[in-house]
């Protein structure tokens, strides 16, 4: 029965790998640290980016400010982790086999790429995610490539070499262990991890 | 010395043998076949003399091996005690259909140890073909099991038997990432390294003593290789970024890993001690997932430098590289067959990933599985049967495939989680 599904939602990938509203289902924007962690999903159980202390609740977009954002853990700048602050948006998601970074993380990006610019003791740690599909080693590549596309993006912008270090999970470490599109699009991620987090 | 001569050839290609391993608790992989053989010997395996003194048995061992391989048919021996090439009346045999006979004793040696003693019959012309005896601890029945199995297989097919090797795969239970090697049955599964970081790219020395595989425990892609009589481990590659895809010379004395510390993924080559790393290629894109050919001159690899993932030559000696696979547009994970003419390698058709062979000097392509979700091939040392990673039911299993695509076994775990990513040890000395 299992395999009925599976087979349905490789139909729907077809469907949706060439339309962008689908894309844009994948939980991109309202994406805040802390909100990440699949609760005991398999895999994703160190992903730095779900520990932070900031229980997922109640500042609304835009309805946040600075003073009344919680303070986070080790006095980092709350600016990182409010979930008003663009900073605190971590993920860039990508097409199927594909490490382009696409228009709609532009913002992103600039946002970290101006505050590691003004920061120069931060550092991250890009961390290239993939879907299950497909051999392990070349989606260990892959997500390399996608880590790297970010840190690229990041160095045009001024950010120094050494505060930004890649490194690929491949498929080994889904956020989302289904196996349907949805699933896949969450999957297909860089996370942007500030040392210390 | 090749084929059986009087072997009748018939088809039951789409005969379906059903046949799991019973009664052994330790048992963690049960094996499945689905399809035979175009060409199944029939071959009559007689409860050997003295056998049934013993709680565990040898002669049901061998039977399940030859019946695994999709290249044997077994014949009731009808209840004679024959243990000897002079108590064999070939004609009863003949008249079941049995082209081959296995007789045997079995009988203390003294000192705990047990002498296990067979003849490999021609039921046609009814000569003897080979006859061995051993000398063992109760402890060695299913290996002195598997080598009468090796011994008769090769004998009967002339290729190499390869009961008598081992697997390894990555299981994952929850959180937990095992390594583990098996008999190449899977019984006496044993763990080799587990950590609750992703553990992938188990890899077996060519002298079958030491793995190399990729753990994230250090919460990044690193190469190990551990021993597997110690149980020591050693680091290959931890440089900066990602250190992953080991392959082992023929040689065993260096391995290609991919490693990012230049940014993109690329090959280099390094001494197992982890010393001497030189970089193989220069390409802005990705190269990874090496494999040696079988005499060490070549490697192939998998890169994205023409726009999908193909799989690429690289002549060590020149440093030349050629493209080798042009159908479709994605194809990776090479493994060459260990003649060194084909190579296993994992190609998808449309959303579906299925295991493929292709002939290097044709380049004539054999799609052999149709799982949809196959991924990892492993060749048998033999190059009769290519070991793989499948979904069955949303569970990782392993499965097996014939070279030639005619017999198919399922390998599924007694003890759940997923079973991923399997490497076919080599023919033991």
């Amino acid at each position: 029965m299992n395999k009925i599904v599976f087979v349905a939602a490789l139909g729907l990938l077809a469907a949706c790998s060439s339309t962008p509203e689908n894309q844009n289902a994948a939980p991109v924007d309202d994406r805040a640290v802390g909100a990440g962690a699949v609760p005991g999903g398999p895999g994703s159980t160190t992903s730095p980016a779900g520990g932070s202390s900031l229980s997922g609740s109640a500042i609304p977009p835009g309805g946040g400010s600075l003073a009344s954002a919680q303070p986070s853990s080790g006095g980092r700048p709350s600016a990182l982790t409010d979930p008003a602050n663009i900073l605190s948006k971590r993920s860039v998601y990508y097409d199927y086999d594909s490490f382009v970074i696409k228009d709609d993380y532009r913002p992103l990006i600039e946002a970290h790429g101006r505050y590691l610019r003004d920061n120069r003791n931060a550092h991250i740690v890009v961390q290239g995610n993939t879907d299950e599909r497909g051999g392990r080693e070349y989606n260990l590549a892959l997500g390399n490539k996608r880590a790297e596309s970010v840190k690229r993006a990041l160095a045009i912008m001024g950010v120094q070499d050494q505060q930004v270090e890649t490194v690929s999970f491949g498929k080994e470490k889904p956020r989302n262990p289904e196996s349907n599109e949805a699933a896949w699009a969450e999957n297909r991620r860089s996370d942007i991890v500030y040392r210390g987090e | 010395m090749k084929h059986w001569s009087p072997v009748s050839r018939f088809l039951s290609a789409l005969a379906v043998a059903l046949l799991l391993f019973s009664g052994a608790a330790n048992a963690q992989l049960t094996i499945e076949i689905v399809g035979g053989g175009a060409t199944q010997t029939p071959i009559a395996i007689v409860p050997f003399a003295g056998e049934s003194d013993y709680p565990l048995g040898i002669t049901g061992v061998v039977g399940a091996d030859l019946q695994r391989s999709g290249l044997f048919r077994l014949i009731e021996s009808g209840g004679t005690r024959a243990a000897t090439p002079q108590d064999v009346r070939y004609a009863d045999f003949r008249s079941r259909g049995a082209e081959a006979i296995v007789v045997g004793t079995m009988s203390p040696a003294g000192g705990g140890q047990v002498n296990v003693r067979f003849y490999l019959l021609d039921a046609v012309k009814q000569t003897q073909l080979t006859a061995f005896s051993y000398t063992v601890p109760t402890t060695q029945f299913r290996a002195v099991a598997h080598k009468i199995a090796d011994v008769i297989y090769e004998a009967l097919t002339g290729d190499k038997g390869v009961f008598s090797t081992r697997i390894a795969y990555i299981v994952k239970q929850g959180r937990r990432h095992m390594l583990q090697v098996a008999d190449a049955d899977g019984f006496n599964p044993q763990t080799i390294v587990q950590s609750d970081e992703p553990l992938m790219s188990p890899s077996w020395s060519p002298d079958g003593a030491r793995l190399a595989y990729v753990s994230f425990e250090n919460r990044k892609p690193i190469v190990y290789v551990q021993d597997l009589a110690s149980g020591r481990k050693h680091t290959v590659a931890n440089f900066r970024g990602n250190n992953s895809a080991p392959a082992w010379s023929p040689d065993g004395q260096r391995m290609v890993v991919t490693l990012t510390k230049d940014g993109n993924s690329q090959m280099y080559m390094i001494n197992v001690d982890g010393s001497g790393e030189r970089r193989l290629t220069q390409s802005g894109a990705i190269d990874t997932e090496a494999n040696f050919a079988p005499d060490g001159s070549s490697i192939l690899f998998v890169s994205d430098r023409g726009g999908t993932p193909q799989i690429y030559r690289l002549t060590l000696s020149s440093g030349a590289v050629e493209r080798v696979t042009f159908e479709g547009s994605y194809n990776t994970s090479p493994r060459y067959a260990p003649d060194g003419k084909s190579f296993a390698f994992l190609k998808r058709d449309g959303n579906r990933f299925n295991i493929a062979v292709q002939d290097m000097a044709s380049r004539q392509v054999q799609t052999l599985t149709q799982g949809g979700n196959d991924e990892s091939p492993s060749f048998a040392p033999n190059g009769r049967m290519i070991l793989y990673a499948s979904v069955q039911g949303g569970r990782g299993i392993l499965a097996a495939v014939s070279s030639d695509g005619r017999v198919k076994q399922r390998l599924s775990s007694a003890v759940g989680g997923d079973v991923r990513e399997p490497a076919w040890g080599p023919l033991g000395k």
